[in-house]
C-alpha cells in the first residue's frame, strides 16, 4: 500500500504510447479536438524508429504522373498485400493520403519539389506510378520533425493562451509503460516507469492510443532500434484485445551485410528505383530469373527492356528489381542458399556503374554518407553487399478500419501505425507506412477523443491492479538468482532467427514453440543487477515479456498458416492459396497462453473490387469468389444496358 | 578474430563517479557503440547508455570519445591503434544522470521557446509551390539529427552555466536560419529574433559547432553567419553598438554617425567627407583599413593549437582525474580576485600623468 500510495500521479484524456509518426499524429488530433493529452516515449523526443525511413511516404497525389489516383493507389497496396488487407484500411489509407501529406506542409514540412514547384514523388517497389513524397533519402526524419515541431507549436499556443506549455499536451520522455490498467473492460489508465529515476507513473486516462511500432528486437538480424520489443502488441493483448496476421513478418531485401557491427542496417529501396541493380557473385543480373507469373505482365524479361524504363515507363515494362520486398528477399535467400552470394552472406547492389557519381551523391546523399563513414565503402565506385534483414510487422492488433478502436474485450483502445494490423495485409509496399502513420494516426487521436465525448463515467484504476503492476515490475530486481537478460534476449533472437525466419518450416515452427515455452519459464525467473536509475539490464527483462508473447503469437500463427503469401514463406507449402485468402489469423489472450483462432475476412465492395481485372483476380479468389464477381460483373453490365 | 582492447567507462551519477577499467574484446569492422553494448551484455548490464538506431540518424548516442564528442555508432574501432585506450565519457556540457546518459531536457527548453513555423496566409494545404532551389538553403539545416553534439561543443555553454539562460545554441540558431530561408514562412524577424531572444551575440564563430556536426551541416558558415550578418545590417549586433558608442565619445569628430550606423558601421560611409572608424581613435593605418572594412566575419579561424602532451600522446592530467569540477583559472591558482590595487598595471589618463 505504501508504495502504491507514493506513485506519482496524472490525469489525461487521452494518453498516447509511442512518440513515434503514428503516435504524434494521433496525439495532435486529441489536443486539437480539446483533449489533455499526453505522449509517452520510450526514448528521448523525436528518436524514435520513423526517422530510419528513408524512401517515402505513398500518396496519390498525381504531381509527377497525372494519371495516378486513390483507386491505382489503392490497387497496387491491394496486390502487395496479397488482397489478405482489411480493404476498408487500404481505401481509407489510398483516399486520404494526400490530405496528410499537405497537411505536413501547413506545419513547415519541405519535400523535394517538381520542376513545377509540388512535392516530388519517386519511383518504388510496388508501386505503378511515381508516388512517394520524399526528402532525399531522410523522409522519416522531416516527418518526425515536422510532427515534433507542430507539437512544439500547439505547446506554444497554450503557453499563450492558458499559461503553461505542458496544459494540454505533454511529451514524457524516456518513459515506459509496462501495463494497461482496466475498469471492467474499460480503459482506466496505463502504468509505467521513468527510464532516467527508475520511479514509477500512473497515468489516469478513459483512452489509450497505441503507436509503439513493430517488434523486430525478437530478431537476430533486424533493422530495429532496442525499443521495438512489441509493447503495443502485449499491452492490448494483457488488455483484453486481439492480434491479426501475426505471421507476416517484412523482411527488408537490402539491408547491410558488412561490415558486422551494422549488420541489419537498411539500404533504401530507391537505389533500385534510381537504376541500382543486384548481380550474385558470378556478376549475373539474377532478378529476371525470379519474376513470378502474377507478375509477368508488369515486369521486363530482359536488360534492354528494364533499362529502358527509367526513362520511358510508359512503354517499357519495369525492371525486376522493383519487384515487392518478398520477392526480392526470396531471391537473395535463393541466390546466397545456392552458393552464389558475396563473402559476408548477401549478394551485390551496384548503383555504381550505373550512375555518374555526382548524381549518386545528389540522389541518395544519407545512403553516400553513411556508407563511407560506417563501412569505407564508396557506393559511387563499389557495389554495396546486402541481404534480407527483418524490418516491419504487417500484424498487429486487429482494430476496427475507420476508428482504430481495438477489437476484442476491451473499449478505450486504439491502436494506429505498425503495431496496429490489417492495413498492409501480408506484405506492406515500400513507402505505405509512412502514410499509414499519418492516415491512422489522425484517425485513431481523433476517434479517441470523440469515445470520451460519449463516455458516461470516467472509469477507476483499481488498488489492486496497481499494486500487482508494480509488483511484477520490481521483481527482475528483487531476483538475484535468475538468469541474465542478455543472454535471454540473445536465445530469442536465435529460435526466431533460426527457426521463425525468412523461409518457414513445420518441423522448425514446431520446435520453435517448444523453445518458446522454455524460454517463458527462465524469462519469468530474470534477474536484473543494479538500481533502479536508468538500468538498461531492469528494461531490457521487462521487454522480454512483451517479446516472449508476441513471438508466440508468430510462431503459433506461422505454424498454422499452410502456404506461402507476402512475408509469410512456407517451403512445406511454397504457393499461394486462395482458401487461406479467406482466413486471418487472431491471436488472444487466455490466462497466460495464446489462443488461435479463424476468422473470414471482410467482404469488398463491389465498387472496389470492380477496379480489378479479372484475370488478376484469377491469381488470388477462389472459384466460389469469381463466380461472385461475374455475377456482380454482369448485373453491372445488365444495368447498363437498361439505362 | 576478436583482440582485446582497453576501455576506459565513466561510471557514476550526479553525485560523482570515475573511470573504469575494462578489458574488451573488438572484433573487426565494430563501432564504440558496439563495444558499449558488449560490456552490458558481458560485465556491466547497468552500464546507461542512450542508442537508438545505430546507424547514424537518430542522435541518441552521443558521447565524448577520448575527448572528442562524437556518436558511438558512428566512431569506426578501426580509427584508434591496437594498444591505443578508449576513454568514453558523458557530454560535459549537460548534468550526468548516469554513467554515459545526460540530462538534455535545456535543449527541448530551447526548442520549446523558438517561435515555430507560420504558415502563409490564405495558402490551402495542397497549393504550396517553392522551387527546389529555395528549399534546399532550407534542407541543409533539417538534416539535423538533434544529437546535441554542436550544443555540447559550445563554448558559450560547456563552460559557462550561467550563459544558458540567455542563450540558444547552435542547433536553435540553425532552426531560426531554416525558417528564415523557409520559402513560405509568415514571420519576418526571425533574424532579429535570434539577436535579441536567443543570444546569436554571444558566438564568436569559433566554428566547433561545424567540426563536430555527423551530418556535416555549415552551421557556421551557412547558418549563424548569414544571420549576424543581416542582423548587422539592422544594427542589432553587440559589436556594432559598441563601435558607435565608442564613436559616440567624441573621438573622431570628423561625422556624426548614430542611429544612421548602417551605413556608417559597415558600408564607411563618406557622408561629410573623409574616412571614419567606429574603432576609436586609432591612428594605426591597419587597423585603420580593417576598420574600414567592418569585422570580416569570413575570417578563416586559426585552428586550435595542439596542447603539451606526454610520452603517451596524453594530457599529463586530465578533467576527469582533476580535482575540482569545471575548467582551472586561466589565471593560476595563486591569483584571487578582486586584485589589490597596487597589483593592477593600469594608467589612468588624466590622474597619473607624470
Amino acid at each position: 500500500m505504501t508504495t502504491t500510495n507514493r506513485i506519482e500521479r496524472h490525469h489525461y484524456d487521452v494518453v498516447v504510447i509511442g512518440a513515434g509518426g503514428a503516435g504524434l499524429r494521433a496525439a495532435i488530433e486529441a489536443r486539437l479536438a480539446g483533449k489533455k493529452t499526453a505522449i509517452i516515449s520510450k526514448s528521448l523526443f523525436g528518436k524514435a524508429h520513423t526517422v530510419m525511413a528513408e524512401g517515402g511516404a505513398a500518396a496519390a497525389m498525381g504531381n509527377v504522373n497525372s494519371r495516378d489516383n486513390w483507386q491505382v493507389h489503392f490497387r497496387d497496396t491491394m496486390r502487395g498485400g496479397k488482397f489478405l488487407n482489411n480493404f476498408r484500411m487500404a481505401e481509407l489509407h489510398a483516399k486520404e493520403s494526400p490530405q496528410r501529406i499537405w497537411e505536413l506542409e501547413t506545419y513547415g514540412a519541405l519535400f523535394d519539389r517538381t520542376k513545377d514547384g509540388k512535392i516530388s514523388q519517386r519511383n518504388f517497389g510496388g508501386h505503378e506510378y511515381p508516388r512517394l513524397a520524399h526528402v532525399g533519402d531522410r523522409t522519416g526524419l522531416e516527418l518526425i520533425r515536422t510532427l515534433q515541431q507542430k507539437i512544439v507549436s500547439l505547446q506554444q499556443e497554450d503557453k499563450a493562451n492558458l499559461g503553461s506549455y505542458d496544459a494540454r499536451i505533454k511529451v514524457f520522455a524516456e518513459t515506459t509503460i509496462t501495463e494497461l490498467l482496466l475498469d471492467g473492460d474499460k480503459v482506466a489508465g496505463a502504468f509505467g516507469y521513468y527510464r532516467e529515476s527508475g520511479e514509477f507513473v500512473l497515468f489516469e486516462a478513459p483512452a489509450v492510443v497505441l503507436a509503439t511500432g513493430g517488434v523486430g528486437r525478437s530478431y537476430k538480424v533486424t533493422s530495429n532500434s532496442w525499443e521495438y520489443t512489441g509493447d503495443g502488441h502485449a499491452l492490448a493483448l494483457r488488455a483484453g484485445a486481439t492480434l491479426i496476421n501475426m505471421e507476416f513478418l517484412q523482411f527488408h531485401p537490402t539491408g547491410m551485410v558488412w561490415p558486422p557491427s551494422v549488420k541489419g542496417i537498411l539500404v533504401t529501396e530507391s537505389v533500385r528505383g534510381d537504376g541500382g541493380v543486384l548481380k550474385n557473385s558470378e556478376g549475373k543480373r539474377f532478378m529476371f530469373d525470379y519474376v513470378p507469373d502474377v507478375f509477368r505482365k508488369q515486369y521486363a524479361d530482359n536488360e534492354a527492356e528494364a533499362d529502358r524504363w527509367y526513362k520511358d515507363p510508359d512503354n517499357n515494362r519495369r525492371p525486376p528489381e522493383l519487384l515487392p520486398r518478398d520477392e526480392v528477399a526470396r531471391a537473395i535467400n535463393s541466390e546466397v542458399k545456392a552458393g552464389r552470394g558475396t563473402p559476408a552472406g548477401g549478394v551485390y547492389l551496384d548503383i555504381a556503374s550505373r550512375l555518374p557519381a555526382d548524381e549518386i551523391r545528389r540522389r541518395l546523399p544519407s545512403m553516400y554518407h553513411q556508407f563511407k563513414e560506417l563501412a569505407d565503402v564508396d557506393i559511387t565506385k563499389e557495389p554495396m553487399e546486402v541481404g534480407p534483414t527483418c524490418h516491419y510487422v504487417m500484424g498487429g492488433v486487429e482494430v476496427d478500419p475507420d476508428s482504430g478502436a481495438a477489437f476484442g474485450s476491451v473499449r478505450g483502445l486504439f491502436a494506429a501505425g505498425e503495431v496496429s494490423g490489417g492495413m498492409h495485409g501480408s506484405n506492406r509496399l515500400g513507402g505505405n507506412s509512412l502514410s499509414d502513420l499519418l492516415v491512422f494516426g489522425k484517425r485513431s487521436g481523433g476517434h479517441a477523443a470523440s469515445y470520451l465525448d460519449q463516455l458516461p463515467a470516467r472509469p477507476k484504476v483499481s488498488m489492486e491492479a496497481l499494486e500487482a503492476a508494480v509488483e511484477t515490475a520490481l521483481a527482475p530486481l528483487q531476483r538475484d538468482t535468475g538468469e541474465n537478460p542478455y543472454h535471454l534476449q540473445q536465445d530469442l533472437q536465435a529460435v526466431m532467427g533460426d527457426l521463425v525466419g525468412i523461409i518457414r518450416r513445420e518441423g522448425e515452427l514446431a520446435d520453435a514453440l517448444g523453445r518458446l515455452a522454455e524460454l517463458r519459464e527462465r524469462v519469468a525467473k530474470v534477474s536484473a543487477a543494479g538500481g533502479r536509475r536508468y538500468n538498461p539490464g531492469w528494461h531490457l527483462a521487462l521487454d522480454l515479456r512483451n517479446m516472449l508473447v508476441v513471438s508466440e503469437c508468430t510462431a503459433k500463427a506461422a505454424l498454422e498458416r499452410q502456404e506461402s503469401r507476402g512475408g509469410h514463406t512456407r517451403e512445406d507449402f511454397p504457393a499461394m492459396d486462395p482458401k487461406w485468402r479467406r482466413v486471418n489469423l487472431v491471436c488472444s489472450l487466455e490466462g497466460d497462453a495464446v489462443r488461435l483462432a479463424h476468422k473470414p475476412l471482410p467482404r469488398m465492395r463491389p465498387e472496389l473490387i470492380g477496379l480489378f481485372d479479372r484475370a488478376e483476380l484469377g491469381k488470388y479468389l477462389t472459384d466460389e469468389e469469381l463466380a461472385d464477381f461475374d455475377a456482380l460483373v454482369s448485373d453491372a453490365d445488365a444495368e447498363e444496358a437498361g439505362n | 578474430m576478436g583482440t582485446k582492447r582497453h576501455f576506459r567507462v565513466w561510471r557514476g551519477d550526479e553525485n560523482g563517479g570515475d573511470l573504469q577499467d575494462y578489458q574488451v574484446e573488438v572484433n573487426e569492422g565494430e563501432v564504440v557503440l558496439d563495444i558499449i553494448h558488449r560490456l552490458q551484455a558481458t560485465e556491466a548490464p547497468d552500464l546507461a547508455c542512450r542508442w537508438n538506431c545505430k546507424a547514424g540518424k537518430c542522435g541518441s548516442c552521443s558521447m565524448e570519445i577520448n575527448g572528442m564528442p562524437k556518436l558511438g555508432c558512428m566512431t569506426r574501432m578501426s580509427t584508434f591503434e591496437e594498444n591505443e585506450t578508449v576513454t568514453v565519457t558523458p557530454l560535459r556540457t549537460f548534468p550526468v544522470v548516469r554513467d554515459l546518459v545526460t540530462d538534455v531536457s535545456f535543449n527541448y527548453e530551447k526548442a520549446r521557446e523558438t517561435p515555430a513555423f507560420a504558415p502563409p496566409a490564405g495558402v490551402a494545404p495542397g497549393d504550396y509551390r517553392m522551387q527546389q532551389v529555395d528549399v534546399e538553403r532550407s534542407q541543409e539545416f533539417r538534416k539535423c539529427i538533434e544529437c546535441f553534439l554542436c550544443q555540447n561543443v559550445c563554448h558559450v555553454v560547456r563552460d559557462h552555466e550561467e550563459n544558458k539562460q540567455a542563450f540558444s545554441g547552435p542547433r536553435y540558431f540553425i532552426r531560426a536560419a531554416e525558417l528564415d530561408m523557409h520559402p513560405l514562412d509568415a514571420k519576418t524577424d526571425r533574424k532579429e529574433y535570434a539577436q535579441s531572444d536567443m543570444g546569436l551575440g554571444f558566438c564568436n564563430i569559433t566554428k566547433c559547432c561545424t567540426e563536430v556536426c555527423p551530418e556535416h551541416i555549415k552551421i557556421t558558415d551557412n547558418g549563424i553567419i548569414p544571420m549576424k550578418e543581416r542582423v548587422v545590417d539592422r544594427r542589432y549586433d553587440p559589436l556594432v553598438w559598441l563601435g558607435s558608442k565608442i564613436f559616440r565619445r567624441g573621438q573622431v569628430p570628423q561625422t556624426s554617425v548614430t542611429s544612421a550606423s548602417h551605413s556608417g558601421a559597415v558600408h564607411s560611409s563618406t557622408a561629410k567627407g573623409g574616412l571614419h572608424s567606429h574603432a576609436g581613435g586609432s591612428h594605426d593605418p591597419r587597423a585603420e583599413a580593417q576598420a574600414q572594412s567592418g569585422v570580416n566575419w569570413h575570417r578563416e579561424v586559426p585552428r586550435p593549437t595542439v596542447p603539451a602532451v606526454d610520452a603517451n600522446g596524453r594530457l599529463p592530467l586530465t578533467e576527469l582525474t582533476f580535482d575540482r569540477a569545471a575548467a582551472p583559472s586561466p589565471f593560476g591558482d595563486d591569483v584571487t580576485f578582486p586584485l589589490p590595487p597596487e597589483h593592477l598595471n593600469f594608467a589612468h589618463p588624466e590622474q597619473d600623468k607624470h
